[in-house]
């Protein structure tokens, strides 16, 4: 087999894999952000499938993409507020109320979608103009590795022809680690995670962090709804983020709390994924076909191998989950 | 540490809070009901009417309920480990599997005879399913909460393997087993009523009530009752002390666990040997997390499960009713009622505390 055939197999693979793992990544940095600062985050699922459904309702109302961005991020933080009220001002518990935000997302979005559409939940079927379409060309890049190249195929088919959310997922990520870990107020971020007492010694409000980290999740888990609704999909429809927001959840803990360890492992499940469509029903050399559900569950009995500290040891922010008493 | 909450007469604290939290919770989604243009004192009328006006109502409020007790069960014990278990899902899922197991073996058997068998094997398949989570969190340090989790999408996933590859019925339109035969299959509790004048209609209620009954009342036992008990209930409250009075936490919360996944797997005798006569996917319809609402709601009393489990009963049951007669009422209001009371009843718990702090405290007082 020469280069060229392998490329012809694997180029799309690849690339439907990168697609498949944009949702993943931004709830994945989403709950780095959030966990980072101490406040364990359950509900990204529902923050997700409430942007989702929110990015699709606005998106089709006012005939533009953008419009579904600002709208789907506005109701995830709207969401992550919730959160944040009852984790960081109520210092009730985190995953409990976690919980609570993944059923409310799921239960208002498909009630309001029948109340509003009448369609089982489902928005209205967006138009090419209202969604994040895939960019034309390929930046130029193409020609300059030779046209009908192995190269210049991978160049197009994995890297270029994304939608724009797909490269905002990715950019997110050296965004996140410089702001964390390169600017002070991420220093202080991450030590309201793991040592709260510290950072209130020094005089900075641990509520006032947390706060802010829990927004910055809201606004990228409203990213990965919306790029599920407006720009993989033409609509939301029920329960359309299925079980994502836990995959991240998974990825979260298997990149260790560091972003580009979430990028590596977002993308390792994504990939899967994508496996696990190109493999339907193919036989593998050597092995004979493998059950489309065994690629499905790899994510989850990865994380639950390496949770049970079977390869390195995945430690969480230390302070995570625990409420913030101030000492008097 | 400062007590970051007041003292507060015990008839207030277990009584009155929670009584507070969950009427807040109604009446936010009483709010919602407004929001989409109905009359939400209209929506409870025709709810308590289509769950408790009549007796087919009734059995179907009670048929629900039984599933509900189990998994409010199994989350409630394991709370008061301080474990909090989002698995029942998953291990309600492969009770399944064993109750199917049990029934396809001794097919054509009568009831009687298949239900013990199926019971053992519903409760020993939740528990083992609940197993690994349990050792993860007890020996290597792992969360309880991401390794249920993910053990609940692993039990999903499994299941779709199996019905679709192992155990289907070869032509069958959606993945499931065959029908159990009508011998080995949980009579219906409505064939022994008729004669007695009770009309229970078409609703499922079977001899499964009575389990969970059972239940409730052995939780209620182990939990007060016992030196095990006495343990769990240390270990929830504060681990070093357990271990400073010769406990081994990690012991006690595989054990527990053990016993919260068997509770879960008893649903699926419920559903699978009672109702659907057949395994099939998603059979659980979300009772699993059902249980987180009812046990929060419950305070993690077996008296208090039974009772949330009774009200979650109708509301699924008077949820059914609604959907038919207002169809802009769908039945995911009661996915948005579950969820704002575990809002209100579990994370936001103590947020009318301070209030009713201050009320109680300007009482006169008449203890001294």
């Amino acid at each position: 087999m020469d280069i060229a055939a392998v490329v012809d197999v694997a180029a799309p693979v690849l690339g439907s894999g990168i697609r498949l793992s944009v949702p993943l990544l931004f709830c994945c940095l989403a709950g780095l952000w959030s966990e980072r600062s101490g406040i364990v985050d359950i509900g990204l699922e529902g923050k997700m499938l409430a942007a989702a459904f929110a990015s699709g309702v606005a998106a089709a109302q006012w005939h533009s993409p953008w419009a579904g961005l600002a709208v789907g991020i506005l109701v995830s933080v709207a969401f992550a507020l919730v959160h944040g009220y009852a984790s960081i001002s109520q210092r009730g518990n985190q995953v409990v109320s976690g919980v609570a935000i993944n059923f409310l997302a799921a239960g208002l979005t498909v009630l309001l979608g029948q109340v509003w559409y009448g369609q089982g939940g489902r928005t209205p079927q967006l138009e090419a103009p209202e969604r994040f379409l895939s960019l034309e060309g390929d930046f130029g890049i193409g020609r300059l590795l030779g046209a009908g190249t192995p190269q210049a195929h991978l160049w197009s088919d994995v890297i270029a022809g994304h939608n724009l959310l797909v490269y905002a997922a990715f950019l997110a990520v050296p965004l996140t680690w410089v702001l964390l870990w390169r600017t002070s107020f991420g220093l202080r971020l991450r030590a309201v995670g793991d040592n709260p007492h510290a950072v209130d010694t020094a005089g900075v409000s641990v509520a006032g962090l947390r706060y802010r980290a829990v927004i910055v999740c809201g606004i990228l888990c409203g990213f990965a709804g919306t790029y599920l609704a407006v720009a993989q999909s033409a609509g939301f429809v029920r329960d359309m983020t299925a079980g994502k927001g836990f995959i991240a959840l998974a990825a979260l803990v298997f990149a260790k709390w560091r972003p580009f360890n979430a990028m590596g492992a977002c993308l390792l499940f994504g990939l899967l994924d994508a496996a696990a469509i190109r493999l339907q029903g193919t036989p593998l050399p050597g092995i004979g076909t493998v059950p489309v559900q065994v690629f499905q569950a790899l994510p989850y009995i990865l994380t639950v191998v390496l949770l049970a500290g079977f390869i390195g040891r995945a430690t969480p922010p230390k302070a995570s989950g625990v409420p913030y008493t101030k000492d008097r | 540490m400062s007590a970051p909450h007041r003292e507060l007469p015990p008839i207030v604290d277990y009584a009155l809070l929670p009584l507070v939290n969950v009427t807040v919770a109604f009446l936010v989604s009483g709010l919602v009901v407004l929001a989409i243009g109905e009359n939400p004192i209209e929506a409870v009328r025709i709810m308590i009417a289509g769950a408790l006006g009549y007796s087919e109502g009734i059995g179907f409020t009670l048929y629900y309920a039984t599933d509900f007790v189990f998994t409010g069960l199994a989350v409630a014990i394991a709370f008061h480990a301080g474990l909090f278990n989002i698995g029942a899902e998953g291990q309600a899922t492969i009770g399944g599997l064993g109750v199917a197991l049990v029934c396809l073996t001794f097919d054509g058997a009568p009831w009687w005879l298949v239900a013990p068998f199926a019971i053992a094997a519903s409760a020993l398949f939740g528990a083992a399913w609940a197993y690994l989570p349990a050792w993860a969190q007890a020996r290597r340090g792992s969360h309880i909460v991401i390794t249920t989790i993910m053990f609940n999408y692993l039990a999903a996933t499994l299941m779709v393997y199996l019905l679709v590859e192992v155990m289907g019925k070869p032509g069958a339109m959606s993945p499931e087993t065959r029908m159990f035969a009508e011998a080995t299959r949980l009579p219906f509790l409505r064939d022994f009523l008729t004669p007695f004048g009770i009309d229970l209609g078409q609703s499922p209620l079977n001899p499964t009530v009575f389990v969970a009954m059972l239940a409730a009342w052995g939780v209620w036992l182990l939990i007060w009752r016992t030196k095990f008990g006495y343990e769990l209930r240390t270990v929830g409250q504060n681990p070093s002390a357990a271990v400073y009075a010769g406990i081994d936490p990690g012991g006690i919360v595989i054990v527990v666990m053990l016993i919260s996944g068997a509770l879960s797997g008893l649903l699926a005798v419920n559903e699978v040997m009672g109702t659907q006569h057949r395994l099939l996917l998603e059979f659980t319809a979300g009772a699993g997390f059902v249980g987180i609402a009812v046990a929060l709601m419950g305070r993690n009393h077996p008296v208090g499960v039974v009772l949330a489990a009774l009200l979650f009963g109708m509301l699924y049951q008077g949820g059914a009713e609604l959907a038919f007669e207002k169809p802009k009422i769908s039945r995911d209001m009661i996915v948005v009622i579950q969820a704002l009371v575990i809002l209100f009843a579990g994370a936001l718990e103590h947020m009318f505390r301070p209030t009713l702090a201050r009320i109680f405290a300007s009482a006169p007082r008449d203890d001294r």
